[in-house]
């Protein structure tokens, strides 16, 4: 009998063999031959990666964390193209739990790159959808620029994000969101938004 | 050298250097001058041995990474001989950088200008057209300008211009003994670099520095992250967690073991025994898995491997720009008076002596996600405090900065061989230390010099 564990307080899903189906589903996805192009389907989708946006725009962390499968990932590379989490650090890969701790985090009243909090806006254009080897799950590829007021001013993050996801019952969530970020491999000066 | 271009701005003369650095306090201006940073880039980023790399980004014969020494553009090229050097990345035709990428392996540079052409050891190969030239291009005075002192020590790879610094080991002295521990718990004493976490915030190179062995700073600056990792914890004992209370009283101390190097010394907080580390670090992706799958496959040994994915529990500061911290080989980078780089490499175990096997790379997918937490969430907040001093530094007429904590308590700090010097955890005592040691060096006037091949 398999023990449950509550990966909001363990975390045992990113095993070897989670890294390794990760790194071939991140691989080679961003094909014409895949691509969805059933309207109904693309909207719906599209309509989820701009609700996350707006959900991260409000600071409204709890519905954020909500969009998101029971074993997900954020992962905000450091390479471009993504590079071997296992071998290289990336800026950010967070397991559920580390998700939460973000938001904990940011939310203690104490994170002084967060004091006062950064307001930003998020576009998010030239959505594509494509099948994958699974039925139930889609790699959304999207493009984004999030404009960042702090007291000093406005400056811009911006990149492309590969959605996992998976359908279960007409519910679509999130499992893996990797950001790239145009210049992932700079020196980056406070980047202690959610991106 | 153009003499007297040099004189207009160097020389001790710029400033009364004791009237800015004081036995407790130090000016404003150290920080914020632009005429200072100008002089450190050859006074401090010249003068002495700075950290350039490590041997492990550079494995093979031509293999190269670009860097920079202050603010000299440098390609850190492992030549096909097999030597380690330094090349100025500047084309001796008309001052072009030659190479624009951060890594790669190359047995030449082909400038992309006019197209001369280098060879890795940094002699002129060829130039397009000599029959318009009158010059005989064997002159040694087009091979390429490169650091003429370039040593490493365990894999750190150092430079310096000044051929009167000390040899690197010299240099180094004291932190050694550190440095060697720090890679010795490493299977075969060695790492690798893998990628980095990279930062920079607005404000003085030394404001890093400074903050590189602060005990002070830790339950204030990191309260986020320490009340972020106990979150879950049954006992609150996670990361830096022995800084609560009263620090001064716990085991640990600072050391500091002269030419501006120092070194925090956590581990005698932590209880020695196998698995020690491992039980206060916080919590990482895939950490209960590794624990059981390890525990299952290795038994006992689990501990040890286990705490190679943990956080090493000291700050070794090499000065001006290297920090071995946790698994990180954070490098300081001066842009400007006001900007600067900090770059946290990671790094990762080698199996050295086959008994890691398969769980080589589990223990180091896991290293990976513990050094990504501190970056993510303790250096941002430092970094934030860092701008903030920058910003608190332009009120001219309240010129002064503060470093004396724990300066004239009778016994509090002591005095060792070699000028070493031995306080509480939270001491700046370092810090008034190493701004000695830079006052010297402002004070100094350096022969710098380039070497070339012949």
């Amino acid at each position: 009998m398999q023990t449950v564990h509550d990966p909001s307080v363990v975390s045992h899903y990113v095993t070897d063999a989670f890294y390794r189906e990760l790194m071939e589903a991140f691989a080679d996805w961003q094909r014409d031959d895949r691509a969805v192009l059933d309207a109904p389907e693309r909207e719906r989708l599209r309509a989820l990666i701009e609700r996350e946006a707006r959900l991260l725009d409000r600071l409204d962390y709890d519905a954020w964390l909500a969009m998101y499968a029971p074993e997900c990932i954020y992962w905000v590379p450091a390479t471009p193209g993504g590079g071997d989490p296992r071998r290289e650090i990336a800026i950010s890969f967070d397991d559920r739990r580390r998700m939460e701790d973000r938001v904990y985090r940011l939310r203690t009243g104490y994170a002084w790159s967060q004091a006062p909090v950064s307001r930003t806006v998020r576009m998010i254009s030239n959505v594509e959808v494509f099948a994958t080897a699974t039925a139930a799950k889609r790699m959304v590829r999207s493009n984004f620029l999030i404009s960042e007021f702090r007291p000093d001013g406005v400056r811009s993050l911006s990149g492309w994000c590969g959605h996992r996801l998976v359908g279960r019952g007409g519910d679509w969530k999130i499992e893996v969101r990797q950001v790239n970020l145009i210049d992932c491999d700079q020196n980056l000066r406070n980047p202690s938004i959610i991106i | 050298m153009l003499k007297t271009i040099r004189a207009s701005h160097h020389g001790a003369d710029l400033f009364d250097w004791d009237e800015l650095i004081q036995e407790d306090r130090v000016h404003r201006l150290i920080y914020t001058d632009p005429a200072i940073f100008e002089m450190e880039l050859t006074n401090i980023w010249g003068a002495v041995w700075v950290y350039l790399g490590h041997e492990s980004q550079i494995p093979g014969p031509d293999d190269f990474i670009t860097t920079r020494l202050g603010l000299r553009p440098i390609i850190l090229i492992r030549d096909a001989a097999g030597t380690i050097r330094a090349l100025f990345n500047r084309c001796t035709h008309r001052g072009t950088t030659l190479c624009r990428k951060e890594r790669g392996n190359a047995h030449m540079f082909t400038c992309p200008y006019h197209g001369w052409s280098y060879l890795s050891t940094g002699k002129l190969r060829a130039v397009p057209w000599p029959d318009g030239y009158a010059c005989d291009f064997k002159d040694a005075k087009f091979n390429l300008a490169q650091v003429p002192r370039v040593d490493s020590y365990r894999g750190f790879v150092f430079g310096t211009l000044n051929p009167d610094a000390p040899p690197l080991r010299t240099y180094l002295g004291g932190i050694t003994a550190p440095i060697d521990e720090w890679l010795d718990r490493n299977p075969g004493g060695k790492v690798e670099v893998c990628e980095a976490n990279r930062l920079k915030f607005k404000g003085n190179w030394k404001l890093a520095y400074d903050n590189s062995g602060d005990g002070y700073h830790v339950v204030f600056s990191h309260r986020s992250l320490l009340e972020m990792e106990n979150r879950l914890a049954d006992e609150a004992n996670k990361g830096m967690s022995y800084y609560r209370g009263s620090p001064d009283s716990k085991p640990m101390y600072m050391r500091y073991t002269g030419n501006g190097h120092h070194f925090k010394d956590k581990r005698p907080n932590i209880e020695k025994r196998a698995g020690g580390l491992w039980s206060v670090e916080g919590p990482a992706p895939g950490g209960e898995h590794a624990e059981a799958s390890l525990r299952g496959r290795f038994g006992e040994r689990a501990d040890d491997i286990l705490d190679l994915a943990s956080s090493e529990p000291v700050n070794i500061n090499v000065f001006p720009n290297l920090s071995l911290l946790g698994n990180h080989i954070q490098v300081f980078e001066p842009v400007s008076v006001a900007e600067t780089n900090v770059t946290w490499y990671g790094t990762r175990v080698v199996d050295a002596d086959g008994t890691l096997g398969a769980a080589v790379d589990e223990i180091n997918a896991l290293r990976m996600r513990t050094q990504e937490q501190f970056p993510n969430f303790g250096e941002v907040d430092d970094l934030a405090n860092f701008e903030e001093i920058q910003r608190g530094l332009a009120c001219l007429e309240d010129e002064w900065v503060y470093m004396h904590r724990g300066l004239g308590i009778p016994g509090r700090v002591k005095s060792g061989p070699d000028g070493e010097v031995t306080a509480p955890a939270t001491d700046e005592a370092f810090m008034r230390e190493y701004i000695k040691e830079w006052k010297r060096l402002m004070q100094a006037s350096p022969r710098l010099v380039v070497k070339r091949e012949p």
